[in-house]
């Protein structure tokens, strides 16, 4: 039996959700069904989309918003703000160690291999020095809850996380479509985001920059599948939205292509992976880069966010040291646990994985998005075979951990309101000034009934996530 | 700004200009067509709206025959013609997709408000039963997106952009109108009065809704000069090309100035509306009122060259 945030096993309302029962009770349902197909016209008006990829079907689709609020108690809340803080602060010395001293290795906390043959680490970065020390700016860290104490960290995405913008557009459904409900809490608001994150940018520009250091953000153009995000957070921070031919290099400089001729830029929030970001320095067909780009990074003429090569502090196999990187760095103690996993590059852990693939999910080490990854109390005998015969050929490629009960959630589905499976994505802000979460963050809501998969490619869905006083 | 924004900002204008205007040419056709051949003339009006819509070359590759279901299908919604009127208006959302930054939520809603309902209109009946409502809506889809820009829209270089668009369009789109039926204006070519031409000016006036404005300037019946006036010199007329480029000019200057420098553009923009606002109908007409179009259109296309130049790439 899940742990269901809105009531106990005796059936008993949670103090934070008090409030959201007495209105689910006295609101007809289709009132609800009503507010729900107002929030869905809203996101289709404000082309509010994603694509998935290889989807010919629709071009672009909206991620359902789910109306019913999911509210974490401030208390909760200011537990797991630390709890982050503390990881980010991890992540953040790892990549600086592992691209510099070296220590975490030498000490043997993480193997080498792990390092090494890990494609998102960079050699170009090795002896990099990057402002402040700050590599990851904007962390999005998943979290998932199985009882009431404690919260769990399912996966670190330190690369270009993406979902800020339905956090944020989820909270203007519930001011506007959820009024009665919305006034009668005390929500601690998160509107102020754009702002931190524009603050988090401009401090960590370079050093060459003048006092008004000019920041832009890259991304690889209209049909990635997060582009109305990469333009909803330019126009909020009022920064340019450049693509990789807006800018060009000259003598180690980064400028954008203006109306009124080119014009520096100081620091990019880019959105384009690795790979692509300079085909002079990494992949020779990307056309959505900046050649040249590396060389006036690697100068310290303009500043990435995040660095480059950040993808070595968040696969899952790292996923697994991080609370021995935590200690072994920060000389602290987690405040947020890891699921336990079990590494299949350990024959120990291999065997047992085998052993209990019907009850394990299997995740590939560098896949993402809810891809290649084996429910096994889902999956049909077939399925596990043809799993484990690929785990068996690559075992290094594959972590695996028990099926959580992740906490479920009210949610409005077609047969009223449900109990659904949810978790959290907060964004965590590193900059020159320190670190920065705005309260709640993006709840994902696996809108199927019994689902654990909440990702939007998946069937998932969103919900506005309050942080209340109670 | 960025180039690229201020070039999907003006393309954007100039492409829903152009849905506009070609609502307009299938408008005509279809009314025309729909005359006796001693009121319309026995000139093919299909082939005629083919030519004033700039697509003649490219229709004769995919059809043979221009005919009321051809040329209508070509124009409105074929995926073989790169400015079908619904290929604008994706064209359109495209560029404003591309600039959402730059664009208000009113404009952007509008703009992409009429394309999700584009996907509400179904090839079939658009084009057999709902033609004269789509074309209507087109017209309606231009005046929201124009007024949406000019009712929310910053006045900086982006709205500057975005209204040079319009006008550069908007000035081609009249004098191509011009270009094509400039025979039914020269005074002499037939019986004033006569029921074809009559028929053949009032299209043309609707054409640039002009109509009505018509006998409000001149209270006169209809008169070829004074059509040719009205749509070549009249200031008060907002598709006249005098109009177009009082804005053309006004919009670059605002430019300059912003920038604190001059251009190519400026110039050669100026030396068009000096050659419009000093000029009288019955001099163009001793010129020769077919050169003065042709010179026009080909002055005109460079000025959109040195917008690109100095501004877009």
């Amino acid at each position: 039996m899940a742990f269901d945030e809105m009531y106990t096993a005796e059936g008993e309302i949670r103090p934070a959700y008090v409030g959201v029962a007495k209105w689910m009770a006295a609101v007809a349902p289709e009132q609800l069904e009503r507010r729900r197909a107002e929030a869905e016209l809203l996101y289709r008006r404000g082309g509010i989309t994603f694509a998935v990829y290889g989807d010919t079907q629709g071009e672009e689709r909206i991620i359902p918003h789910d109306i019913v609020p999911r509210v974490l108690s401030s208390d909760e809340w200011s537990r797991l703000a630390k709890g982050l803080e503390q990881r980010v602060r991890a992540l953040n010395m790892f990549l600086a160690d592992i691209y510099g001293p070296r220590n975490v290795l030498k000490a043997g906390i993480v193997p080498e291999d792990l390092i090494w043959r890990n494609p998102a680490f960079r050699p170009e970065m090795v002896g990099l020095r990057v402002p402040h020390g700050i590599f990851v700016h904007i962390a999005g860290i998943d979290i998932v809850r199985i009882d009431a104490n404690e919260f769990y960290v399912l996966e670190d995405n330190a690369r270009t996380p993406s979902g800020v913008s339905y956090m944020l557009g989820g909270r203007e459904i519930s001011i506007r479509l959820m009024s009665d409900l919305f006034a009668t809490h005390r929500v601690a608001p998160i509107e102020n985001y754009p702002d931190q994150l524009l603050d988090t940018l401009r401090s960590v520009a370079p050093r060459g920059a003048n006092g008004d250091p000019v920041v832009a953000l890259l991304t690889p153009g209209q049909f990635n599948s997060a582009y109305y995000e990469h333009s909803f957070l330019a126009d909020k921070m009022g920064v340019e939205l450049v693509e990789g031919r807006d800018l060009f290099v000259r003598d180690e400089v980064v400028y954008m292509r203006t109306t009124e001729g080119p014009r520096r830029v100081d620091v990019i929030y880019r959105r384009i992976d690795d790979d692509f970001l300079d085909p002079l320095t990494f992949r020779q067909d990307s056309a959505l880069g900046v050649p040249g780009l590396f060389s006036a990074y690697a100068a310290g003429n303009v500043t990435l966010a995040n660095a480059i090569g950040t993808g070595a502090a968040d696969d899952k196999d790292i996923y697994s040291y991080v609370p021995e990187i935590i200690r072994f760095l920060l000389s602290e103690e987690p405040i947020l646990k890891n699921v336990p996993t079990w590494r299949c590059r350990e024959p120990k852990d291999l065997g047992y994985v085998l052993d209990h693939l019907a009850e394990l999910v299997v995740k590939e080490v560098h896949g993402s998005g809810g891809y290649g990854m084996l429910v096994g109390p889902q999956a049909s005998r077939e399925e596990i075979a043809t799993f484990a015969a690929r785990v068996k050929a690559r075992p290094e490629g594959y972590i695996a951990q028990p099926t959580l009960a992740l906490s479920t959630c009210p949610t409005f589905v077609e047969s009223g309101v449900a109990p659904r499976h949810v978790d959290l994505r907060p964004f965590v802000l590193s900059g020159a000034n320190g670190i920065r979460i705005v309260p709640g963050g993006l709840t994902r809501v696996a809108l199927r009934q019994g689902s654990l998969v909440v990702n939007s490619s998946q069937g998932g869905g969103t919900k506005d996530t309050w942080v209340i006083e109670c | 700004m960025l180039s690229r924004t201020a070039d999907s900002l003006y393309w954007l204008s100039r492409y829903v200009e152009r849905a506009d205007y070609l609502a307009r040419v299938l408008d005509t056709a279809t009314r025309l067509s729909s005359l006796p051949a001693a009121y319309a003339g026995t000139g093919n009006e299909w082939e005629s709206a083919l030519i004033t819509a700039g697509c003649l070359e490219a229709f004769e590759e995919v059809y043979d025959v221009p005919t009321a279901e051809t040329v209508t299908e070509f124009l409105v919604s074929s995926n073989r013609n790169p400015s079908s009127i619904r290929r604008c208006l994706e064209i359109a959302r495209f560029n404003a997709r591309a600039v959402r930054t730059a664009l208000t939520a009113e404009m952007w809603e509008t703009i992409n408000g009429a394309w999700l309902e584009l996907q509400g209109f179904k090839t079939k009946s658009l084009l057999s039963t709902d033609l004269p409502r789509f074309l209507d809506w087109v017209k309606e889809v231009s005046l929201r997106v124009d007024g949406s820009g000019h009712r929310t829209m910053l006045r900086n270089d982006a709205y500057w952009f975005s209204r040079l668009g319009i006008y550069i369009e908007r000035a081609e789109s009249t004098a191509r109108i011009l270009d094509v039926k400039y025979h039914f204006l020269l005074p002499d070519q037939s019986p004033v009065g006569g029921g074809l031409d009559y028929t053949q000016w009032t299209a043309i006036l609707r054409a640039v809704s002009a109509a009505t404005s018509y006998h409000w300037v001149y209270r006169e019946s209809l008169k070829p000069w004074l059509v040719a006036d009205l749509l070549i010199l009249k200031e008060q007329m907002p598709r006249s090309l005098a109009a177009c480029y009082g804005n053309i000019v006004a919009n670059l200057d605002r430019l300059a100035e912003a920038y604190g420098r001059k251009g190519p553009s400026q110039r050669l923009a100026r030396t068009i509306q000096t050659r419009l606002v000093n000029n009288r109908i019955e001099n163009i007409f001793q010129a020769g009122l077919h050169e003065f179009v042709s010179d026009f259109i080909r002055d005109n296309a460079a000025v959109g060259d040195a917008i690109g130049k100095q501004y877009l790439a």
